[in-house]
């Protein structure tokens, strides 16, 4: 069995993610990869690099049209008859392509897998985390996108595939690219960010709250709230976590003053990694924090900042 | 211009879903079922170009139990013209619900296809890309912005990291994002009004579409319970297992 | 506030409320009135969605209304077996034999044990197919009364007003819904009820209302321990003599458990949290080995009218009549409301119809119908066994209630009476013995907030508090240096919190959690706070099986 891996890049280095989807696919087979872009030809030499990978496409674009769904989703089916699974990670991109060639080729997707049980059985999330359907296709090629934090990313340095280059076919054309823009907010997004650095009730006032945006700014992360936080009037209601406000899942997600109620927990305990700083030994975030510590947290929060300065 | 805007059933995103305890789905019986949030906000987008004068008709459609007929009544109210339930008992998957729309576009020939960009229950995301493709039509999935002008649709669309704006010849295909606009309510006399607009019922063998589903659900279960991790004394230990244990940071 | 006029539909009847008497009146209006348009109204987001009760139902009042409910399916599946009356100390329980004698209102043979809010989504779709016209996620905010003093119908709220009490984005103004005659069918203690009440002075000669809080759990239970039509109550422990209440524990279903508890409102001391009573019932060894290895599906709060046919006020004015529980049709002893507050929905739709034909402006006939009715007998011959729980305490009303039932046979010449509104008998915090109670363990007892998690309550957040606090220096005057904070104890729903208690002690209020129980309305000690509707659809979202 072959699988071809599509994957993002930016300005020519694979991200970590499609690493990760990288890691899936050679569960399942040999791996090919797929690279589009302007910057094709410096992407390819970095995946050509991964280990494990044996064959590198490369299809180098200059007119925006790699941007779009309709023309790379005709690529991959073009591309499809050597290969038994396609993957990508889950992302924007591929979430935007993927289910496109499936219709092409007449197969019923199967998005953001967490785990692979045999070539045609695999476990994705339902109801936003709420339970995990294992599920078995019926089709002979499947179409996959993989959740990149269920599976370790491959290293980046060690391989040594062949490129091949290919061309972009047209497409059914009836689009155009316009731009691309992406966000200069200083802060990430709360619901994208990779850390999440939240405070509540114990923060005590508005005045108080702002004390995390140092934290937040070194990890270069955003700022959420709980709930008694936002009633309270330490920030807006768009800072909230939880059940009945945003739902985060940051790799890192950093609990300053919440108890843990499971409203709150809702909407963060799908982080990869929990950190709850609070005085009360027995708040229920330390049920589900990885790291705790039982302290106050004014005393904590800038022995953090200065242990993280330190270390860089 | 006429706009067709499909959706769906699902569980109410209020209510917490519950895995049945044999592990063979999540328990939908007695549950409260409510339109799909993306798909309000995608009725609301078409009801919007319509008050704007762009679109003369709007249809809903919906694949499912009869009971979908409910979630159609909300889109009339919503302001839909009429709608089209396309009846069926057997489990729905994009690719089937993809075919069925194909055909009722093949049907109707409406300009613009506005969806959801994915349902909150199976989390699929792929409906709108899968019609599009069976199509052959240009595609812009999760819109934040959306704008009609000389037979062309410009699109915002939400990307990681920022937004990308696309153009497309109509027909084509948009599926709504969040932050596309905020829905309206069904209000009480919009609500009653509803109930004398049309409704037409079709099955998917009217349309000569196979449903057979290509995904078997082999079980469900709920995810893992997060265990307590450990407790730390110092600041400095904290960082240092951020970051050479954990390694995010 | 509403600069847009609000639109107006015409019905010959309004009913609302869709618990059992809102939609048993509506079935029996189009049954004898097929060409009354009936429109019906729930706060809820879907029927059923508030709906919270035991529940064993009487299948008295159905069998009238529908009499091929089997054919139909009606969702009453499991039939009453076996019961117990558990009298509880601390560590043990003593079955009190021979029930049928000693309280035959026990006795429940014939009986379902059912889902209400199952068993009301099925009368729904009967009512729908007879024509009815059902809009869930409506609340009746305000009653329309015309120059002559007429009720002729109710306003919707507004939605899309902002805490700030501005209309905001998507504001849409209330609806008027007039009708010839309007049912207030709301459940106990309606929001409506209230203000028509106090309008036409409908409780004026009559005891007042007493009330207790039901505080529900739905449990799944391992197999081996279920025991399908099992029904159990429990008196004593925890409780002291002078506050009535007791739990229950049905089987029915798919391994479903019911178990709840029921606290009199009229408990005097101010420290008692009947959330915590609930909790710790659960871990008392005649019920703790059920809920071993089982798992908690829902959970769920709602007040019920224990004052009887003492307490029942007037029932009709003009344009209009109360029915069901919000008039206080409950048979107390029996913990039973269901067939009681159908039976006079049917009674008032065939008053209702009546007046519809001649054209009189009260359906007056309503309660001559009520008296002559089974279910007035049925009351009066239970009347005198709460007021005795409430004279003579909880062991001397249990022996009151045997010698009514065994000696007297309900037909005691006498009749007791309340004297007291619940608010009125609560004691200062100084003179109440403080009660410890023991930490959730997670497993089988839990707290306030992961037990409203359970409820699946909401409600929009950006919208003016529903639970209107008339006097906020009263609060502190009052509820703090007085009571110490009673409301945040018997809320179920941890809706009432002290904020800064050391300092400045001030009340904060998470309307979100409210689940709609009422017993603030009911328990405030200065009637300070009024429950009001909140934007329609939120509240508790109660799943099947509740
Ligand atoms: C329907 C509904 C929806 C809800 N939705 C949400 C939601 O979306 N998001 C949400 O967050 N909540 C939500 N809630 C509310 C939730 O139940 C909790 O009330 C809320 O999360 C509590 O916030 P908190 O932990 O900041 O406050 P608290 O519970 O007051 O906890 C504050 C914590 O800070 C600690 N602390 C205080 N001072 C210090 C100090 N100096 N140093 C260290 N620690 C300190 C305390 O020990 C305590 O544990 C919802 C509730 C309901 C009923
Ligand atoms: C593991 C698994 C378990 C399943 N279990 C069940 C089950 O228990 N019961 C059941 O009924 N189905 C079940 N299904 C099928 C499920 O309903 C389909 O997957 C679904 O129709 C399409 O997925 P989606 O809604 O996530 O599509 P998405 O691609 O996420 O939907 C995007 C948009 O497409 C439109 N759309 C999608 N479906 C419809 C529709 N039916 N009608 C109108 N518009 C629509 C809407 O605009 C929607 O916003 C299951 C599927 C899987 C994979
Ligand atoms: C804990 C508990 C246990 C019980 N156990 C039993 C039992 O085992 N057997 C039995 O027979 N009875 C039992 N009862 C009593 C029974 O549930 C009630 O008597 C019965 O539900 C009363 O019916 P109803 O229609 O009057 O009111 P409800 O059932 O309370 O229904 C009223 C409906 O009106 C809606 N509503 C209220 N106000 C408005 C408004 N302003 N606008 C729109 N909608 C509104 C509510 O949301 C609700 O859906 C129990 C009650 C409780 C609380
Ligand atoms: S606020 Fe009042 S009505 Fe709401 S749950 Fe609490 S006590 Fe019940």
């Amino acid at each position: 069995m072959t699988v071809l891996v599509y994957l993002d890049h930016e300005g020519g280095a694979i991200r970590q993610a499609s690493r990760s989807a990288i890691a899936a696919a050679s569960k399942l087979g040999d791996v090919d990869v797929l690279v589009t872009g302007p910057d094709a030809a410096a992407a390819a030499k970095s995946a050509a690099a991964i280990p494990g990978v044996k064959k590198v496409v490369q299809v180098t674009d200059t007119t925006g049209n790699s941007e779009l769904a309709e023309p790379v989703a005709s690529l991959l089916a073009d591309l499809a008859a050597g290969y038994t699974h396609i993957l990508a990670a889950s992302s924007a991109t591929a979430k935007n392509i993927l289910p496109r060639t499936a219709a092409l080729l007449d197969v019923q997707p199967i998005p953001d897998i967490v785990a692979i049980n045999d070539a045609d059985t695999f476990v994705r999330p339902i109801y936003a985390g709420s339970a995990l359907a294992t599920v078995k296709s019926a089709d002979a090629k499947k179409i996959i996108t993989v959740r990149a934090s269920s599976f370790e990313p491959v290293a980046s340095e060690g391989g040594n595939a062949t490129i091949e280059e290919v061309a972009l076919p047209a497409g059914p054309g009836g689009s155009t690219f316009i731009a691309t823009e992406l966000s200069k907010s200083e802060r990430p997004e709360l619901e994208s960010a990779r850390v999440v650095v939240s405070g509540g009730n114990g923060m005590l006032n508005e005045e108080n709250f702002k004390l995390l945006e140092p934290l937040a700014d070194r990890l270069g992360a955003a700022i959420g709230a709980s709930r008694a936080a936002v009633d309270k009037g330490f920030v807006s209601n768009e800072y909230q976590v939880g059940q009945t406000g945003k739902i985060v899942a940051p790799e890192l997600y950093i609990a300053m003053g919440i108890s843990g109620q499971i409203q709150h927990l809702a909407g963060m305990k799908d982080s990869k990694v929990i950190v709850a700083v609070n005085k009360d030994p027995e708040a229920p975030i330390f049920q589900v924090a990885d790291y705790g510590i039982v302290g106050d947290l004014f005393t904590i929060l800038p022995q953090l900042e200065a242990e993280l300065d330190k270390a860089g | 211009m006429k706009v067709l805007v499909p959706v769906k059933r699902v569980i109410d995103y209020n209510i917490k879903p519950r895995v049945k305890a044999d592990g063979s789905g999540v328990e939908t019986a007695g549950v409260k079922m409510s339109m799909n949030p993306f798909d309000e906000i995608a009725v609301e987008e078409a009801v919007r170009l319509k008050e704007k004068g762009v679109v003369s008709e709007i249809i809903a459609v919906s694949i499912g139990e009869a009971k979908a007929q409910d979630t159609l009544r909300t889109a009339m109210a919503m302001g839909a013209d009429r709608s089209i339930l396309v009846e069926t008992d057997v489990v729905t998957e994009p690719l089937s619900v993809a075919k069925v729309l194909k055909a009722l576009v093949e049907k109707e020939k409406p300009d613009l296809i506005i969806l959801g960009k994915q349902a909150i229950d199976d989390d699929m995301n792929a409906t709108g890309q899968m019609l599009a493709g069976l199509l052959g039509r240009p595609q812009a999935t999760f819109a934040s912005k959306v704008e009609v002008a000389d037979g062309a649709v410009t699109v915002m669309r939400e990307i990681d990291g920022g937004s990308q704006t696309v153009k497309l010849a109509l027909p084509a295909i948009i599926t709504a994002d969040l932050r596309l606009n905020e829905p309206r309510y069904a209000s009480l006399p919009n609500i009653m009004k509803a109930r004398k607009k049309p409704m037409e019922k079709i099955t998917p063998a009217d349309l000569g579409v196979d449903m057979t589903p290509r995904l078997s659900v082999v079980s469900v279960a709920e995810p893992p319970e997060r265990k307590a991790g450990i407790k730390l004394d110092s600041a400095a230990e904290l960082v240092s297992r951020l970051r050479n244990e954990a390694k995010v940071i | 506030m509403s600069e847009t006029p609000r639109e107006t539909m015409e019905f010959d009847v309004v009913i609302v409320g869709g618990g059992p008497s809102g939609l048993a009146a509506a079935i029996r209006l189009r049954q004898v009135a097929p060409d009354a348009s009936v429109c019906l109204i729930e706060k809820g987001s879907e029927i059923g969605a508030h709906i919270l009760s035991g529940a064993v139902i009487e299948p008295r009042a159905l069998e009238e209304l529908l009499p091929h409910w089997r054919e139909e399916g009606a969702p009453l599946n499991t039939p009453v077996t076996e019961e117990q009356m558990l009298y509880l100390t601390q560590k043990g329980s003593l079955e009190i034999p021979f029930l049928d004698r000693v309280m035959p209102h026990m006795n429940n043979h014939g009986n379902h044990i059912v889902s209400l809010g199952d068993f009301c989504r099925w009368l729904a779709s009967r009512a729908e197919e007879l024509g009815v016209e059902i809009y869930p996620g409506f609340a009746g905010a305000e009653v329309l009364v015309d120059d002559s003093g007429r009720v002729t119908g109710v306003a919707t709220g507004d939605m899309g007003i902002g805490r700030d009490g501005q209309p905001g984005d998507n504001y849409a103004p209330g609806m008027e819904l007039r009708a010839k005659y309007t049912l207030f069918a709301e459940g106990c203690r309606g929001s409506l009820t209230k203000q028509v009440t106090a309008m036409y002075n409908l409780r004026k000669g009559v005891d007042p209302q007493t009330y207790g809080l039901g505080i529900k759990e739905l449990w799944e239970i391992p197999k081996e321990m279920h025991r399908p039509g099992l029904v159990q109550h429990s008196f004593g422990w925890p409780l002291d003599d002078r506050t009535y209440g007791g739990a229950w524990m049905y089987h029915f279903g798919d391994n479903l458990v019911s178990y709840g508890f029921v606290t009199g409102l009229d408990y005097p001391n101010t420290w008692l949290s009947p959330f915590d009573e609930m909790q710790r019932v659960k871990l008392h060894p005649a019920f703790r080995p059920y809920f071993e290895g089982g798992r908690r599906i829902a959970y769920g709060a709602r007040a019920l009218s224990e004052g009887g046919i003492q307490s029942i006020p007037r029932l009709t004015f003009p344009g209009g009549a109360l029915i069901g529980d919000t008039a206080g049709f409950l048979n107390v002893p029996k913990i039973k409301g269901t067939h009681t507050a159908m039976k006079s929905g049917m009674l008032a739709a065939e008053a209702v119809a009546e007046a519809l034909a001649t054209d009189r402006v009260e359906p007056g006939s309503y309660t001559r119908r009520i008296r002559d009715s089974w279910l007035w007998t049925e009351l009066r011959s239970v009347r005198n066994i709460r007021p005795a729980f409430a004279k003579f305490g909880m062991k001397g009303g249990a022996l009151y209630s045997g010698m009514d039932a065994m000696l007297l046979r309900g037909r005691a010449p006498w009749t007791l009476h309340t004297r007291h509104s619940d608010n009125e008998v609560l004691e200062p915090a100084s003179i109440s013995e403080k009660i410890s109670y023991p930490k959730p363990d997670g497993k089988i007892t839990f707290d306030r907030l992961s037990s409203v998690f359970l409820s699946n309550t909401n409600h929009e957040e950006d919208q003016p508090v529903h639970l209107k606090v008339r006097n906020m220096s009263l609060w502190k005057t009052v509820n703090w240096d007085v009571f110490r904070a009673p409301e945040s104890r018997y809320c179920p729903a941890a809706v009432y919190e002290v904020a800064d208690e050391a300092t400045d002690p001030h009340l904060q209020i998470n309307a979100q959690n409210c689940v709609h129980c009422k017993t603030c309305d009911i328990k405030d000690p200065a009637q300070n706070i009024d429950w009001v509707t909140p934007e329609g659809a939120g509240g508790p979202n109660y799943p099947g099986g509740m």
